[in-house]
């Protein structure tokens, strides 16, 4: 299979230089050639496993419970400017 | 030959729970940037989402209004985009199988009359945070306070025709959402959002391309962004063109949209179940215990006025309104059942007139239901006309003192006694000779000039009903 | 002593033969001595520990032992600690401080447990050697030239080599069992939903799960009846758990001496073509031991074996390619020098903080996930899991538990697999399918080929941890594999106790 690797890399936010590229893509196709073989497997009827378990989702009650803690919080942000994180232009 | 619009409307609204859809921070709107923030709104790593039952259940309350389907089971996606202000990278939403399916809201339109739009469905999803960049240069500020705060999307079918059928089906979810306390639904603050999918075609034609408006939260710039669209489309055709499959800004100040094909065309949201969440189920016993506390909804309400209280459709619409509206008529007319007609035009016109031009309404109303009702009984009551009625409300309104001290205080009340109206009439016809000649020989148009003089000499307190009796009689001579 | 199993250390602590203290500063010079060599730990804070064993001791004193009291267990780099940096061997979280601890983290610290450090890994837990950790590969200490298997090869290494009794890891495909095995200790993957997931850094969310790698079956109940139990903050946590519940009820388990009555399954996809004939070897004559403690051995079959990896390599990198995306340079991990703008901040952010095994399962999942493709490779993949899934459940109608090899081959070469990711994936052959279902799985010592530790893997039903260690412990007690120690690390170093 043939894979535009630069175009998925986009996607996902990839940087990839052309030499990451042209190695990348065999080795993609080589994984997904693999993952092939399910297209053989006739799966007609089965209900896609999405949870290992048969289980419903718990919910939280509708109560406050964390406070201000900007500041720890912030310690780890690459860049802060009075309590916003800072990031180039968003253009829109 | 003619064009026909399609139009289909995209509803993001805040549900207004206490905390936010996923974890326990505050959702309280204005607080400083990024101060109700945690890990999990954060998106910071291992940190996992446990969804609200209050937003559930407000969810679930919106469709049974709208008659829809509650899923017992539904199910929650990820939605993968690249944004500063989505902190995981992904937006929790429900893509395959939301919670509320096939419902409607039905609409009046002066040039189309009565019809009923379909609503697809109503989906929970996580609202992102907000991106700054008015005054920066380079860089933009992201407050992730908004990040994670629930919302309901509300798609309805492309059922529209007009701008006003758009308008009106906004209208009227706005003020369904707000009767059901679902949402705080402030357009200001972007808690009710649209997106509107508009596309022409001749008629019979199978549907046109469409482009969606994104993110408009004014009545009247979704019906702007609608009209330019609309003439958009309909030039592009005509000049032999192509409508793009595209995503447009509405820009309110220029009064035109622009493309946001830059944005989208990266896009591919690559939704897949969220593994962190098992399915949502619901039991059919919630659901009913839901709908049994639904409130009496704004059409339901409004056919009640109409048909209770004898109001006139616009009376009953305009108090139908917001539910603090219609409490408040209610309590009204239960304290005061005399006239519930004139308690409702007297609202309608005169008290929320008042209220609007001092900038504040039935909620911050200076004077209680029960205040008004006594004005309304002294018109019943024929303790005065309703001219020094409205009089006495400015007074009531600006002072808070209850209408009886007023009429007291200013010695208002209206002169029903037949031997003081009889003298004024008499003085005035002695003092008009002139004229009452004139009304005996057929000028009958003078009669208002008699009424004008006597209600000037009375200052206005005499008696119109009276009045007007002893005037005929008296000039009979 | 260093060799000794936690329940032994335990009980010298619980006599008073020796200290929290004494115990924390024997592994801390052990960690000294060999940690340079072996690379099993990537942070380690000497004066953390020792103040952590200084409280436990006073705890001790004042209050009565808790159920890990002065216990030292390290911890895989994927876990989420106050103290000290969380990196997950990634430069993406390159001196990254969690301003939190995993809910295991805390349910360890509230049982008394001293934790010392944080161990090396595969880089977000995406690997089978350790090799592709951003702090260096690690080192087996049964042969230094080879991996220990991965992504918990410090946490394994560390235990092997006696740096620490115990060790926390996590398994999404085999990460716990598969290392274990190459390095000749237990480790135990959970249930999924058995154990809290919050706070550990996600790799592929429906099938992460924690678990303990020590020396014996007994320590690896303890430490799960420590981190087990329900967690309101993870959704996929399950409330009311069947099976174990207390410490005594876990630990009851591995009284087991005898298998009479067991009916172990011994499926017939897992002995076939690409299995060393040594580690077959070993295998079949640890079944024969089990027949000998009176078990039936059952041949079965679950028949769409060979379809696990496959789907694992769709599912996996799909969840993973969303779970990664949060790693976007805005509110914590590395930000690249001067972007030119947002487009640019992301991609070299992310080009210069992931590793090539990273990307590519990033890139492998973000084209599974992309519109055109979903129907073939997720959602088939994801139907082909419910086949696995009932396999298993077929399976156990006619057995009680479940017994193959835990990995095809003893440990590898460094370097020997690195440019063929796919030969790679195919190593955890034996171990993905336990994941896929969702079921509890253990691997512990059953021999050794060409000089290397061979592991034996149970599975059972789920929920079912009782059944998996009850036969594990009757094993153990009658095999001496587990008591055997790597030459060259086997001096006790330093502090003498």
């Amino acid at each position: 299979m043939d894979i535009d690797v630069q175009k998925v890399a986009m996607l996902a936010r990839i940087r990839l230089t052309d030499d990451e590229a042209t190695e990348l893509g065999p080795q993609l196709s080589e994984i997904l050639g693999y993952v092939d073989q399910l297209a053989a497997v006739n799966t007609d009827g089965i209900v896609p496993t999405a949870h290992p378990h048969d289980a419903a989702m718990p919910l939280r009650a509708n109560i406050v419970t964390n406070g201000n803690h900007r500041d720890a919080l912030q310690a780890v942000a690459p860049k802060t400017e009075a309590g916003l994180y800072v990031v180039p232009k968003v253009i829109e | 030959m003619s064009w026909e619009v399609v139009i289909g409307l995209e509803v993001h609204c805040q549900i207004n729970t206490d905390t936010k859809a996923f974890c326990g921070c505050s959702t309280v709107f204005g607080a400083e940037p990024n101060t109700q923030t945690c890990p999990v709104c954060l998106g910071m790593p291992g940190q996992l989402p446990v969804l609200n039952t209050l937003a559930v259940d407000k969810t679930i309350l919106t469709g049974l209004a709208i008659d829809a389907e509650i899923n017992l089971e539904s199910k929650f996606d990820r939605k993968n985009y690249f944004y500063p202000d989505l902190p995981k990278g992904y937006q929790i939403s429900q893509f395959t199988i939301p919670l509320v399916e096939h419902g409607h809201m039905d609409i009046t339109t002066k040039e189309r009359g009565d019809r009923r739009i379909g609503i697809t469905r109503i989906h929970m999803e996580e609202d992102a945070g907000k991106s700054m960049h008015e005054g920066l240069e380079a860089v933009s500020h992201i407050d992730l306070n908004r990040s994670g705060i629930p919302l309901m999307e509300i798609v309805s079918e492309p059922d529209m025709r007009t701008a006003d059928e758009a308008i009106a089906y906004l209208k009227n979810l706005h003020q369904l959402i707000r009767f059901l306390g679902v949402s705080g639904a402030d357009m200001e603050k972007g808690q009710f959002r649209c997106d509107a999918n508009v596309s022409v075609r001749r008629p019979g034609e199978a549907l046109g391309t469409r482009t969606e408006m994104k993110n408009m939260n004014s009545f009247r710039f979704i019906k702007q962004a609608i009209d330019y669209e609309v003439m958009r489309q309909i030039e592009v055709i005509e000049d032999g063109g192509k409508v793009v499959q595209e995503s447009r800004l509405w820009d309110s100040v220029k009064s035109e949209s622009r493309s946001m094909r830059s944005k989208e065309e990266a896009n591919d949201y690559r939704y897949f179940p969220e593994p962190d969440l098992p399915p949502l189920r619901v039991s059919q016993l919630e659901v009913d215990n839901l709908k049994a506390g639904l409130p009496e909804l704004p059409h339901q309400l409004r056919a009640r006025f109409e048909a209770e209280f004898g109001l006139s459709a616009y009376d009953a619409d305009v108090l139908t309104q917001t539910r603090e509206l219609s409490d408040w008529y209610e309590t009204l007319v239960a304290t005061h059942p005399s006239d519930p007609k004139r308690c409702a035009n007297w609202m309608a016109n005169e008290l929320l007139g008042r209220l609007k031009e001092m900038g504040s309404d039935i909620a911050n109303a200076p004077i209680s239901p029960e205040a008004f009702g006594k004005l309304m009984d002294r018109m019943a009551d024929n303790t005065i006309s309703g001219k020094i009625a409205k009089d006495v409300l400015d007074a009531m309104m600006n002072s808070g003192i209850s209408a009886d001290t007023i009429i007291e205080e200013k010695g208002l009340k209206q002169v029903s006694d037949t031997g003081a109206i009889d003298a004024m009439i008499l003085d005035i016809m002695a003092a008009n000779q002139g004229q009452v000649e004139a009304y005996r020989s057929g000028k009958d148009k003078l009669f208002g000039f008699f009424v004008g003089q006597v209600m000037k000499a009375s200052k206005g307190k005499a008696n119109p009903g009276m009045v007007n009796q002893r005037l005929k009689e008296l000039l009979q001579g | 002593m260093p060799f000794s199993s936690l329940s032994h250390i335990q009980e010298r602590l619980n006599n008073a033969e020796t200290t929290a203290v004494e115990v924390a500063q024997l592994y801390l010079n052990r960690i000294a001595a060999y940690n340079d060599t072996l690379n099993a730990f990537v942070h380690i804070d000497s004066a953390h520990v020792l103040a952590q064993a200084e409280a436990s001791d006073k705890y001790r004193a004042e209050h009565g032992a808790r159920a890990l009291e002065g216990l030292p267990i390290a911890i895989k780099d994927i876990f989420c600690t106050q103290h000290g940096p969380t990196q997950c061997c990634s430069n993406i979280l390159k001196d990254f401080h969690a301003p939190y601890d995993a809910h295991v983290i805390t349910k360890l610290k509230e049982a008394g447990a001293v934790l010392v450090g944080k161990t090396n890994m595969d880089e977000f837990a995406m690997g089978s050697s350790n090799e592709t950790s951003a702090f260096g590969l690690c080192r087996n200490p049964w042969n230094t030239d080879c991996i220990p298997g991965g992504s918990s090869g410090g946490s394994a290494v560390a235990v092997a080599a006696a740096l620490t009794p115990a060790a926390l890891g996590t398994d999404t495909g085999g990460s716990i069992r598969q290392p274990a095995s190459l390095t000749g200790i237990t480790g135990l993957k959970p249930t999924y939903g058995r154990v809290s997931r919050r706070g550990i850094i996600a790799f592929a969310s429906s099938l992460d799960q924690a678990g303990p790698m020590t020396r014996t079956v007994k320590d690896a109940a303890m430490i799960t009846a420590a981190i087990a139990g329900h967690d309101s903050g993870d959704a996929t946590s399950v409330a009311d758990a069947p099976g174990p519940q207390s410490q005594a009820d876990w630990l009851a388990v591995c009284d087991q001496k005898d298998m009479k009555g067991m009916r172990i399954g011994v499926p017939k996809e897992y002995f076939v073509e690409g299995m060393d004939a040594d580690v077959r070897v070993q295998v079949e004559a640890a079944l024969k031991q089990c027949e000998a403690l009176g078990a039936e051995l059952v041949d079965i079959s679950l028949p769409n074996t060979n379809l696990a990896v496959a789907a694992y390599y769709v599912i996996a990198p799909s969840e993973a390619s969303a779970n990664l995306s949060r790693y976007d340079a805005v509110r914590f991990g590395h930000r690249c020098d001067n972007p030119e703008d947002l487009l640019d901040m992301y991609t070299r952010s992310r080009d210069e903080g992931f590793g090539s095994e990273v990307k590519r399962r990033i890139l492998t999942g973000a084209f599974a996930l992309s519109s055109g493709y979903y129907d073939a490779y997720y959602l088939k993949a994801q139907q082909v899991r419910t086949m696995i899934q009932q396999d298993f459940l077929t399976a156990f109608e006619s057995v009680d538990i479940i017994a193959t090899p835990t990995s095809p081959i003893t440990a590898f070469k460094l370097g020997e697999k690195t440019d063929d990711p796919l030969t790679m994936y195919l190593s955890d052959i034996y171990t993905i399918a336990v994941n896929l279902a969702g079921l509890p799985g253990l691997s512990q010592p059953c021999g050794f080929a060409h000089d290397l530790p061979v592991g034996l893997q149970w599975i059972a039903p789920a929920w079912r941890e009782d059944v998996l260690l009850g036969a594990a412990s009757a094993y153990e007690a009658t095999s001496h594999w587990y008591n055997k120690t790597p030459q060259a690390f086997d001096q006790p170093s330093g502090g003498e106790t």
